[in-house]
């Protein structure tokens, strides 16, 4: 039985040291987006590189997994910011304040587009509108005065200057937060462009939120396939089907030139200067947010966000945009704000 | 006289059946481990294939010299690091030169063949430059070559691609020729695979499983000292002293199915319990570790109980007959006889815990970790990152040449996994008595 005691005696011990360790964290802690991951892991990097602080330490697993680990309280075993790919909503901002995490300060990084790519050597998938997207994904397509299934089977059916494939889009599943702006500014945009949004308005008697969602609904009948997971596995799909188009992140894209051929979209193509200047219509801000209430209590934390915003950084020229972020001409804004720990 | 050539056993339709049968079941097992085998080389050949390159590394030396003045203004700016790689800039010439490369006279083009690393590893130097005496240091430095030009020294990038790719462009890589045929840029054994943190997009080359490792062996080591003295004083309790009764058939049933439940169950348990309520710290090895004990105990309560059944009872018989009390039979004489095999049980506990993603999922382990846990107990609590960990968040990265290293990475689980159960293995043979 001694073996017994001195175990649980171990353990006990273990449990009580870990509740003294646990009142102090010398890093900073961030959650959230893994679009945002890769900004966020290079910027931790230089910080770690350049201040006397230690390195952030960057979980992935999504904008929405991000930020329901950021509400979940104030405390040093509680993250410190949320990396998100979308702004923080309503819902979110409620269950924050639920929890004590009433003050958070909202960070806009800079911007990044959403580019549709296909196999270097595929078909000529080069220039696309958002009708086009919409004709060829929706569920259901308004004809003569009614909806019925998308009949179209191949891009040709779309539209007689793309290519006679059968359609295959790899688009990312709604875990991601990617999807909410391929929804918003393609899908929806696409269902307005072709005229389909008033034929449904027609229909169904002008509820206009019914008929957005019958717009954004997609079809699941093997021509649009959800992607669960990150954008190596929407490439590795592309890589075993050249007919395929991908949605990817901007960045993604740049990293992997020599595999993918990206169309243009409404007919600018996707780059930095395009979409900062508003031209390229599928683009959305980046964002993180911070725990006001662990400013000055987590070493580094203030440095940290300063950092990232500086013009250095996510500035013209600095790391980020090297990697593929759009640099916000804003930028000083946002940096007034960090400095004044302004709320949202 | 006519020659015997055949037996003169004839055998009946019956026999030959039977026969047949035979033949056709050992052909199945044969075909069933050849099956096995190739599935098993197909594995191997693409992991090694895809990962030994991550043990090779592209080097350039570079010879710096820096004065006190320089250091203080480049220690002065925001992002220190910019104005090393300026220093980098104005001493790489004079090092082509040195070697013989006189139409590289660009330096920028050639500080560009850099990995981003090394005006941190430079500064890194620099700083502790300061606090010695003196005015004026030099040093030849070995640093890394950006991780395209290291694809095209190991095949991965041609000129073919690098025409295409917005990171690299074929006068780099021609460039890169002139270098390595200088003996400037050289591919070695890359140490820092094993030693460095992970790095961001930005710097692959850079990335190494230092990190990992330290996590891997923390939680290796909170397993083994949780779970073995727990499970095995579970099992001499149930297997020895336990009546039998509803109660312990009810725990033995609970034990079983507990080794069946999918890890990501004490994951999920892991943050309800030891994060959210007790209040450990995200991404702490302890947290990983106590997950991986609970997930760790049936498998060793299960073969050690297994073990202590095979001990026979001739031995607990006799050690009573001479006025043993139970106590001292289970402890002088059935443990050390059942030791083999409680050890071989922990050791493919371990090696299971070792491989284990999941749990670690939910407990913020797979997170961007790039500062070392300190020395245990207090690095038990410090973030850290853990070997399959490691392997799946490089998996997820937009440059390919973290393929490569994930793949260098499963080389490296794969061969700790061998070690310990070829030990599990060996002590066994070793150890084990047959009665």
């Amino acid at each position: 039985m001694s073996v017994l005691n001195t175990t649980t005696a171990a353990a006990l011990g273990l449990l009580t040291a870990s509740a003294a360790f646990a009142q102090s964290r010398d890093q900073v802690q961030v959650a959230g987006s893994s679009t945002v991951l890769p900004y966020a892991s290079i910027v931790a990097e230089v910080f770690g590189e350049n201040s006397d602080f230690p390195t952030p330490v960057v979980q992935s697993g999504g904008s929405s997994a991000g930020l329901k680990q950021f509400c979940e309280g104030i405390g040093a075993n509680t993250i410190d910011i949320a990396n998100s790919s979308r702004a923080i909503r309503e819902k979110e901002i409620a269950a924050c304040a639920e929890n004590g995490v009433s003050e958070i300060i909202e960070v806009r990084i800079g911007y990044d587009g959403i580019v549709f790519a296909s196999q270097i050597d595929g078909p000529a998938f080069t220039a696309f509108e958002p009708a086009q997207i919409y004709m060829a994904l929706a569920a259901e397509l308004p004809v003569d005065g009614a909806m019925t299934s998308n009949p179209n089977m191949s891009w040709a059916d779309v539209d007689a200057g793309l290519p006679g494939e059968d359609i295959l889009a790899l688009i990312p599943a709604t875990n991601h937060g990617t999807r909410e702006v391929f929804d918003e500014k393609v899908i929806l945009a696409g269902c307005e462009a072709s005229g389909a949004m008033e034929a449904i308005l027609g229909i169904n008697g002008g509820d206009h939120d019914a008929a957005e969602a019958t717009c954004m609904t997609l079809r699941n009948d093997g021509a649009s396939v959800e992607i669960q997971g990150d954008y190596t596995e929407t490439l590795n799909r592309i890589d075993q089907n050249p007919t395929a188009i991908g949605v990817f992140g901007l960045a993604f894209y740049e990293n992997n030139t020599d595999k993918l051929k990206v169309a243009t979209m409404g007919g600018v193509a996707p780059a930095t200067e395009t979409i900062a200047s508003g031209e390229y219509p599928v683009s959305r801000p980046l964002f993180f947010y911070i725990k006001k209430a662990h400013i000055g209590v987590i070493p580094g934390l203030m440095e940290y966000a300063q950092f990232f915003m500086a013009d250095e950084i996510a500035g013209p020229g600095g790391p980020l945009a090297e990697y593929g972020l759009v640099p916000d001409p804003a930028i000083a804004e946002t940096q007034a704000k960090i400095a004044d720990a302004q709320t949202m | 006289m006519t020659e015997i050539t055949t037996s003169l056993l004839t055998l009946d339709a019956r026999t030959q059946k039977r026969n047949a049968a035979e033949r056709r079941f050992r052909a199945y097992g044969l075909a069933a481990v050849l099956t096995g085998l190739l599935l098993l080389v197909i594995l191997l050949v693409s992991v090694l294939s895809n990962g030994l390159g991550a043990f090779r590394q592209t080097f350039v030396t570079v010879d710096i010299t820096l004065d006190r003045a320089q250091i203080e203004e480049a220690e002065a700016a925001l992002v220190k690091t910019k104005i090393y790689r300026g220093f980098i800039e104005d001493n790489i010439a004079a090092s082509l030169e040195a070697a013989g490369v006189t139409e590289a006279n660009d330096a920028s083009a050639a500080a560009d063949l850099l990995s981003k690393d090394a005006a941190a590893s430079l500064r890194d130097w620099a700083r502790t430059r300061l606090e010695s005496d003196g005015e004026k240091w030099s040093k030849s430095f070995d640093f890394l070559a950006a991780g395209r030009i290291d694809g095209y020294l190991k095949g991965r990038v041609t000129m073919e691609s690098a025409a295409l790719d917005s990171k690299v462009t074929p006068e780099q890589l021609q460039l890169a020729d002139t270098l390595r045929d200088a003996g400037v840029l050289v591919v070695k054994f890359n140490t820092g695979f094993f030693t460095l943190p992970d790095a961001s997009e930005n710097q692959v080359e850079a990335a190494g499983l230092g990190v990992a490792i330290l996590g891997s062996a923390y939680l290796m080591l909170i397993v083994l000292f949780l779970a073995l003295p727990i499970g095995v004083a579970a099992s001499i309790y149930l297997e020895e002293f336990a009546p039998k009764n509803r109660l312990t058939d009810l725990i033995e049933v609970n034990i079983s199915n507990l080794a069946a439940v999918p890890s990501i169950v004490f994951g999920i348990l892991g943050l309800a319990i030891f994060i959210n309520f007790i209040g450990l710290p995200q991404s702490a090895p302890i947290v990983g570790g106590l997950v991986l004990t609970l997930m760790t105990l049936p498998t060793i309560i299960i073969s050690t109980r297994a073990a202590l059944k095979a001990v026979p009872p001739s031995i607990r018989d006799g050690a009573l007959g001479v006025g043993a009390s139970p106590m001292q039979t289970v402890f002088h004489h059935v443990l050390p006889l059942a030791a083999p095999g409680i050890l071989t049980g922990t050791i493919i506990g371990l090696a299971q815990a070792l491989g284990e993603t999941a749990p670690l999922l939910l407990i913020g382990m797979v997170a961007f970790v790039r500062e070392y846990p300190a020395g245990p107990p207090e690095g038990f609590f410090d973030p850290a990152s853990a070997l399959p960990v490691q392997v799946y968040n490089w998996t997820q990265r937009a440059d390919p040449a973290f393929f490569e290293r994930a793949s260098g990475a499963i080389i490296v689980l794969l061969i700790f996994l061998a070690i310990m159960n070829i030990t599990a293995v060996f002590l066994r043979r070793k150890f084990e008595r047959r009665w």
